[in-house]
């Protein structure tokens, strides 16, 4: 039967839910219900990761609590997506991280900036630590940009594999094919449907707080945070390029693309993520996955500090605190990066893929072969 | 909290569609308004919260609406459902109205989509709600507030204090308060948009009698037709078969009230209904179900114990909509009665009666197809297969009442017309408890809404105008 109790519960909803179908044009969860009448666990781990969170099912549902049928999909759907993410983790002897997440994530990211701050102090002489100062190659006087890209660079591939073979682990579990994902028409409806989260807005009404207010703007705080960490990225990626094939070293002037890229992304990543938290402090409990606030709030946190003492690291760095922002910055980054696969950042690959699954079977429907 | 103490222009008595669209209308003429829901804030809107679509008539396709339904069959349909049995010169003003709600319930912030899977026989006529009718009411009751609409919940009125066709108070008793208790509501006028008896057992018993006592609710617990009884007793004209109601054949497992859509089975067609003497009853393949599935809560009601079973075989069993209980399963039909508590050999005698008269035929279940029986009493005239691929499924079924028909009568201005005709002064009537006037007998999906809706409106400008003068 089923693997854990959440799918227990899962299968049940999805009974009720199917037999209903009021809420078929909420979101992409309900027409791929319609399109089973069973519920293996694959096909509850996939709608659970199609399941966006926006709550709109809830208020909208006239089963639930405290009707007796009981019937809270987000949540539901939270607790089985959570745990499909320890599932799927890459090794799974790692899989245990995501238990008590949010405070995994803290030691790692406390560990990782005192690693870079005693790293600094201990291989350098400590006042040229506090020496301040903004020119080209300032930076790389205190850690060699050799050393940086060797330390990036290798905490970037693990992250890549272990998020590739995680994502390899949930599309076995689906049991979808691989052809799927080299079909354009899925894959482009999927990328216009992630790059708008276009299911996280109730049916075009907004996300859900409570019944009677649709003031929530999680949407537009992802927004920020999601574009916000690309061109973090792309600002990272172009300094590269930079260094390599202009041999232009950092700091860059303020007008410069790298920092312009990343001013933009760090605003958008102390803005997304600040609105994000608040939006889940004030979220209805009811819809909430308690056991997993830590880990929603550590990724929230690691994305928002990244942000900010990127920030930081710019409006300050003719000063003597350059030094010690720069371990910080990269100390944040660094664990932001080591822990992507074992925290919240998964919810983008997984979600990502239902969504190009999802796009397969509409597809399907559309032209009348069925799905699933 | 709303304020019972003060004086309104328009006291609304029930919290449903009728009720609120009355609410809002009546706000937006200019009236302070009062809503009195005897439901907590979950549990608000009565039957409201179970319904997905209404039936207005439209001239064009639009964008969730697959073509247009005008006017004329609007009415044809009425009247092939009623029988005849409806007021015309009202019926066909409602459905006239009709036309202008779509855009008017948009504008309340109710959103529609198009027909839900597994009802696109609806596609043209019906327009359905996003998320359903909860969905309908949470959008109507945040457009209500804002407008400065007063709710208060869990209030129920008690006793109406009305003086030759003129209302004058309400008591209401509010739930929970035990040192608040009563209080009367005073208003210049009143819409009573408060529901159907259908939940009220006893007073089905009047008609019914003690098969009543077997009949599932589909909905709200609330609608005891309390107010229905004051306004009837208190000289308020009467309309509509008390024995009337709107009863479908819903699974017999499902709970005594509000279960709503998801106990419902669309199966009948697909297989035979027994009694619970194991004897077929009535033609199972009449006609296409969107067109039948409304008679068989009645049919049901009519058998002993008030209990049925739809058998059929796994050929059928991924044919329609699937349902809240899974059906009972068996490798043979023996094992099958075994399960379902009927007489073994009466059973076997039944289907293997049934299977000898089948007919050679091609099975279509979209159109009226040719697979009948011959030789046997009642016949199934169309989709009749032999029931012989194990395993066997049956679902036990009950009559389930969704609505009365019995209310109070009203003009076109939505005004309650007293026993002698005389309309009242300030009192009218919207939604179920006055549909009788429109749907004497029959029923077509989503004209429940439309009745709420479009009555609704106009109660509420009416009450309004009646106050405010």
């Amino acid at each position: 039967m089923h693997a854990t109790e959440a799918l227990v519960e899962a299968d049940r909803l999805m009974v009720v839910c199917n037999s209903c179908r009021y809420c078929e044009g909420l979101c992409a969860v309900f027409p791929a219900m319609e399109m089973r009448r069973a519920f293996p666990d694959g096909d509850l781990n996939y709608f659970a990761n199609l399941c966006h969170g926006c709550g709109a099912c809830y208020d909208d549902c006239q089963f639930s609590p405290p009707h007796e049928f009981d019937v809270n999909v987000p949540k539901t759907f939270a607790r089985v997506r959570a745990d499909s993410y320890k599932a799927y983790a890459w090794p799974s002897v790692l899989s245990g991280l995501f238990d008590r997440n949010g405070l995994t994530i803290a030691v790692v990211a406390a560990l990782s900036v005192a690693a870079f701050v005693i790293g600094f102090v201990a291989s350098n002489d400590p006042a040229a630590v506090f020496a301040g100062g903004g020119g080209p190659g300032s930076f790389y006087a205190l850690m060699p940009h050799r050393m940086m890209v060797l330390i990036f660079g290798a905490a970037f591939l693990y992250a890549i594999v272990a998020l590739a073979m995680g994502a390899r682990n949930f599309w076995r579990d689906i049991a979808e094919p691989f052809a799927t994902l080299a079909a354009a028409g899925s894959l482009g409806r999927a990328i216009r449907d992630a790059c708008t989260l276009r299911y996280l807005d109730g049916g075009g009404d907004g996300c859900m707080n409570d019944e009677d207010s649709r003031a929530d703007h999680r949407r537009l705080f992802h927004h920020f945070t999601f574009y916000g960490f690309l061109l973090c990225f792309a600002a990272t990626c172009v300094a590269t390029l930079y260094h390599y094939m202009l041999a232009r070293e950092a700091p860059y002037p303020w007008w410069d693309l790298p920092v312009v890229l990343g001013t933009v992304g760090g605003i958008g990543l102390a803005i997304g993520p600040a609105g994000l938290l608040a939006a889940k402090w004030r979220r209805d409990p009811a819809l909430a996955d308690a056991a997993r606030f830590g880990m929603d709030a550590a990724f929230i946190a690691m994305l928002f500090l990244s942000g900010l003492t990127g920030l930081a690291l710019l409006v300050l760095r003719d000063t003597a605190a350059m030094g010690i922002l720069l371990a910080l910055h990269l100390g944040v980054v660094f664990a932001l990066f080591i822990t992507m696969p074992y925290g919240k950042f998964v919810h983008g690959i997984y979600r990502f893929l239902a969504l190009v699954r999802y796009a397969r079977e509409r597809g399907a429907m559309a032209a009348g072969h069925g799905g699933g | 909290m709303a304020d019972l103490t003060k004086k309104y222009d328009v006291l609304v008595v029930g919290g449903g569609n009728a009720a609120l669209c009355a609410a809002i209308s009546a706000r937006r003429a200019g009236a302070s308004v009062l809503v009195l829901e005897v439901a907590s804030k979950f549990y608000r809107g009565g039957n409201t919260r179970h319904t997905r679509n209404m039936r207005c008539a439209h001239d064009a396709a639009t964008k969730e609406l697959t073509g247009p339904y005008t006017e004329e069959e609007f009415f044809d349909d009425l009247l092939r459902v009623t029988g005849g049995n409806t007021d015309e010169p009202l019926a066909r003003h409602m459905i006239h109205e009709s036309k202008a709600m779509l855009d008017w319930i948009a504008e309340q912030g109710v959103r529609f989509q198009p027909s839900l899977g597994g009802t696109l026989s609806l596609g043209r006529t019906n327009s359905f709600f996003l998320g359903g009718g909860r969905a309908m009411l949470n959008a109507l009751y945040r457009t209500a507030e804002k407008l400065g609409v007063e709710v208060a919940y869990e209030t129920e009125v008690v006793d109406l204090e009305i003086e030759d066709g003129m209302f004058l108070s309400a008591t209401a008793a509010r739930r929970d308060l035990a040192g608040y208790g009563r209080v009367v509501v005073y208003a210049n006028a009143l819409v009573a948009a408060a529901g159907g008896f259908e939940a009220n057992i006893e007073w089905l018993k009047q008609y019914w009698g003690a098969p009543a006592d077997n009949f599932l609710v589909r909905g709200t617990p609330n609608n005891r037709g309390t107010v229905l009884k004051l306004l009837l007793d208190r000289g308020v004209g009467e309309v509509g078969d008390p024995t009337q109601c709107h009863a479908v054949a819903i699974d017999a497992r499902a709970p005594k009230f509000d279960g709503g859509i998801i106990t419902r089975l669309d199966c009948v067609v697909f297989g035979i209904v027994v009694n619970k003497n194991a004897e077929r009853f009535y033609d199972e393949g009449e006609d296409v179900w969107p067109k039948r599935y409304a008679i068989w809560g009645r049919l049901v009601a009519g058998q002993p114990d008030q209990i049925a079973y739809i058998v059929f075989d796994a050929d059928s069993l991924d044919m329609f909509m699937p349902s809240l209980f899974p059906p009972i399963r068996a490798l043979s039909i023996c094992e099958l009665a075994g399960a379902l508590g009927l007489d073994p050999g009466a059973l076997e005698n039944t289907v293997t009666g049934f299977n000898a008269a089948v007919r050679p035929g091609t099975f279509d279940h979209t159109v009226l197809d040719d697979c009948r029986t011959e030789g046997i009493t009642p016949p199934k005239t169309h989709w009749a297969r032999r029931i012989e691929t194990p395993p066997f499924y049956a679902y036990p079924v009950r009559p389930g009442i969704t609505f009365t028909y019995l209310g109070t009568r009203v003009n076109k201005e939505a005004r309650m017309l007293m026993k002698d005709g005389r309309p009242s002064a300030n009192m009218f009537a919207a939604g179920e408890i006055m549909a009788g006037n429109v749907l004497g007998r029959g029923y077509a999906a989503g004209i429940g809404m439309t009745i709420g809706s479009v009555f609704g409106r106009i109660a509420g400008r009416e009450a309004a105008a009646n106050a405010r003068n």
